[in-house]
């Protein structure tokens, strides 16, 4: 926990002042969320998505940016908490704190930019100026007012819960949640494998292929497991991968034919997350993986000069070079795949971003003998096939789906793949759930999870420096 | 001497030095002591570049792609200005196989993005030319602004491009073609057309 918490005025959220407790829009959600199916107004109705960004983003732990987006003291970056502007920071302290990107006096934004290094942020309608701790550094001509500036409600609002996991920063407006690790459970060690195949079990973000869709943000998420579509979805990206006939079968060609008869899983792990593990899918040795990756730029070219270089060492480089077969998805917004860092951003109830920021491999330890820039030469072309050539055709898809819920008569969603099919679903001593590979099993409890949250919200809280 | 490797089928020609040249090529050359007065140079480019537009604007790939040199790249960066490539992904980088894969995508049938397929149309403004070191290498900038329209649904795409081209015959060949999307650090919807 940071420790300037005992310096933290809390302030505990009601109903907004001026709207009745009671005047709440309210849904009878089990009538919503059955066993088999979900309501098309969980994608469709503007109430519902008003009360998702309340109780879910910032609600539950909900990630926010990625540590080596600000490495240094004073390193910021600006993003959203559900609707909420905020500025992620590193303050001149070393804490990293998440900020509501709004003055505390009319309301402006007081940081405009994307990402940058500041220690105080000033607003451009007059002028008041923050610390990049949140306190309130001074307003012009303080001489016109009476009251006592050092009231911590001067104060930029921030996230009373900010954490970190192994880089990844989550916050949460729930001051009475679990800790993040805690909340991660067993999805942790699955962000820890996915790390600890880099050299010194970090990466570092870069540049992002930055999509959009006219959709819900849900769509996306109940993508993110879903193994069902990929033959479908997909076909052409099959296809084109295959088209020279070189070598193996590429890329996902393991779903093409019998995929819940392979190896590959998905899991349900609690809390709305969820995991895809296509690694069993590949032979479990160095350059396996590399041997799948499609073609991309420079691809021959630099394998042979990791290979002239490294020798045998080779196999691991290119193995980093390569597309990482996982889907790691965090709920509500985090969906770690291949070597993206994806992340969903909700903007409205038929409108989302979804940004895969790119990863670089980070190596200061010399594992790779002098060839990093190699490897993340290749990485950069990897990264960005999927979306290029996948990614597209699934928010197309997503954008489908949104028209075709637009029949209102016709209500129901269904995502009962696997349900009550003897045999087919395992749940461990942990409450893990294993299924085959195109099982929905993952949606169903997510929506579980979903409706939990939205029948019963956490008590949400800000806090202000005081 | 063995023959040169097929940059169709293999990608040998993407190197360090590959990177470099274009970083350094496309990073200062709109100069006005560079820019090439010669107005039928000027016409030829301009030619050129609303040649290709017809060509994308009527879906005809293959041979769009016929414009490019063998050892080409089709560049649409993430960044403002471009950045280094090796150290950022951009929105599109494509060198010869893979602009020919995603002509490949587009004709399976199956490339949900396209289907139905966008109908666009092109005006390809504010053309420049501008020299390089290279004797037969010229640098053309221009402006584009691209409506499309697709299911049922209009809208624009601006930017500039600079073409990197090479004297060939009586025309020119594309040794780089980089787009410069205003928005390119932005989220974008449905960004699969060829720009």
């Amino acid at each position: 926990m940071p420790g300037c918490l005992e310096k933290m005025k809390m302030e505990e959220l009601k109903p907004p002042a001026g709207r009745l407790a009671n005047a709440a829009p309210s849904f009878d959600w089990d009538a919503l969320v059955h066993d088999d199916r979900v309501h098309r107004t969980l994608y469709t109705d503007p109430d519902i998505f008003a009360a998702e960004m309340t109780a879910i983003f910032g609600g539950t732990w909900t990630y926010l940016a990625h540590e080596s987006q600000i490495p240094e003291n004073d390193d910021f970056v600006t993003t959203a908490l559900g609707l909420r502007p905020i500025i992620v920071v590193r303050d001149s302290g070393g804490v990293i704190r998440a900020l509501f990107n709004r003055c505390a006096h009319r309301g402006a934004t007081v940081c405009r930019a994307a990402a940058g290094s500041a220690k105080v942020f000033q607003c451009a309608y007059h002028g008041w100026t923050y610390f990049n701790t949140g306190k309130l550094g001074g307003v012009p001509w303080p001489e016109g007012y009476a009251c006592d500036f050092k009231d911590a409600k001067y104060n930029l609002a921030q996230v009373p819960r900010v954490e970190s996991y192994r880089g990844f920063i989550f916050g949460t407006l729930n001051r009475d949640a679990a800790t993040l690790v805690d909340h991660l459970g067993p999805m942790a060690p699955i962000i820890d494998q996915w790390l600890d195949r880099h050299p010194g079990g970090r990466v570092r973000l870069c540049e992002a292929n930055r999509l959009k869709y006219k959709g819900n943000w849900k769509l996306a998420y109940d993508n993110s497991a879903d193994g069902y579509h990929v033959k479908f979805s997909h076909r052409s990206l099959l296809e084109m991968e295959n088209r020279l006939k070189v070598g193996n079968q590429k890329g996902m060609s393991f779903y093409k034919d019998a995929p819940d008869d392979s190896p590959m899983y998905v899991q349900y792990l609690g809390n709305g997350n969820h995991f895809k593990d296509k690694r069993p899918n590949i032979e479990q040795r160095p350059g396996a993986l590399w041997e799948i990756e499609g073609a991309h730029p420079g691809m021959e070219h630099f394998e042979e000069r990791l290979r002239d270089r490294l020798g045998e060492a080779a196999a691991r480089a290119l193995d980093l070079a390569a597309s990482e077969p996982v889907n790691i998805n965090v709920f509500p917004n985090l969906l770690i795949l291949g070597n993206h860092i994806q992340v969903l951003q909700p903007r409205a109830v038929d409108e989302t971003d979804t940004t895969w920021y790119g990863t670089a491999v980070v190596d200061d330890g010399n594992e790779l003998d002098g060839a990093v820039d190699d490897v993340n030469t290749l990485r950069m072309r990897t990264l960005e096939n999927f979306p290029n050539f996948g990614e597209v055709d699934d928010a197309v898809n997503f954008e489908e789906i949104q028209r075709g819920l637009m029949a209102e008569e016709d209500e129901w969603i269904y995502m009962h793949r696997g349900l009550d099919v003897p045999g087919r679903i395992e749940t461990d001593e942990n409450g893990v759930i294993t299924a085959p590979a195109t099982d929905e099993v993952f949606m169903r409890e997510t929506f579980k999870h979903w409706k939990r949250l939205m029948s019963s919200p956490p008590k949400l809280s800000i806090q202000r420096e005081a | 001497m063995a023959s040169a490797p097929d940059p169709r089928r293999t990608s040998h020609y993407v190197t360090n030095a590959f990177y470099d040249a274009l970083v350094t090529d496309f990073a200062d050359w709109q100069n006005d002591d560079m820019a090439v007065g010669d107005v039928a140079l000027r016409d030829s480019a301009r030619a050129f570049l609303e040649r290709e537009a017809r060509l994308l604007d009527r879906h005809l790939l293959d041979d769009w792609l016929a414009l490019f040199a063998g050892e080409c790249l089709y560049w649409v960066p993430a960044t403002p200005g471009g950045g280094d490539p090796r150290l950022e992904v951009a929105v599109c980088l494509d060198d010869r196989r893979r602009l020919e894969d995603r002509v490949f995508r587009m004709a399976t049938g199956s490339a949900w993005s396209q289907i139905p397929q966008s109908r666009t149309v092109r005006q390809v403004t504010n053309v420049e030319t501008f020299a390089t070191g290279t004797e037969g290498i010229f640098m053309v900038r221009s402006n584009f602004v691209i409506n499309e329209f697709r299911a049922g649904e209009s809208r624009g795409l601006a930017g500039w491009c600079g073409h990197r081209l090479r004297r060939a015959g009586d025309g020119f060949e594309i040794l780089v073609k980089q787009v410069n999307l205003i928005e390119c650090d932005q989220n974008l919807r449905n960004p699969s057309i060829i720009i």
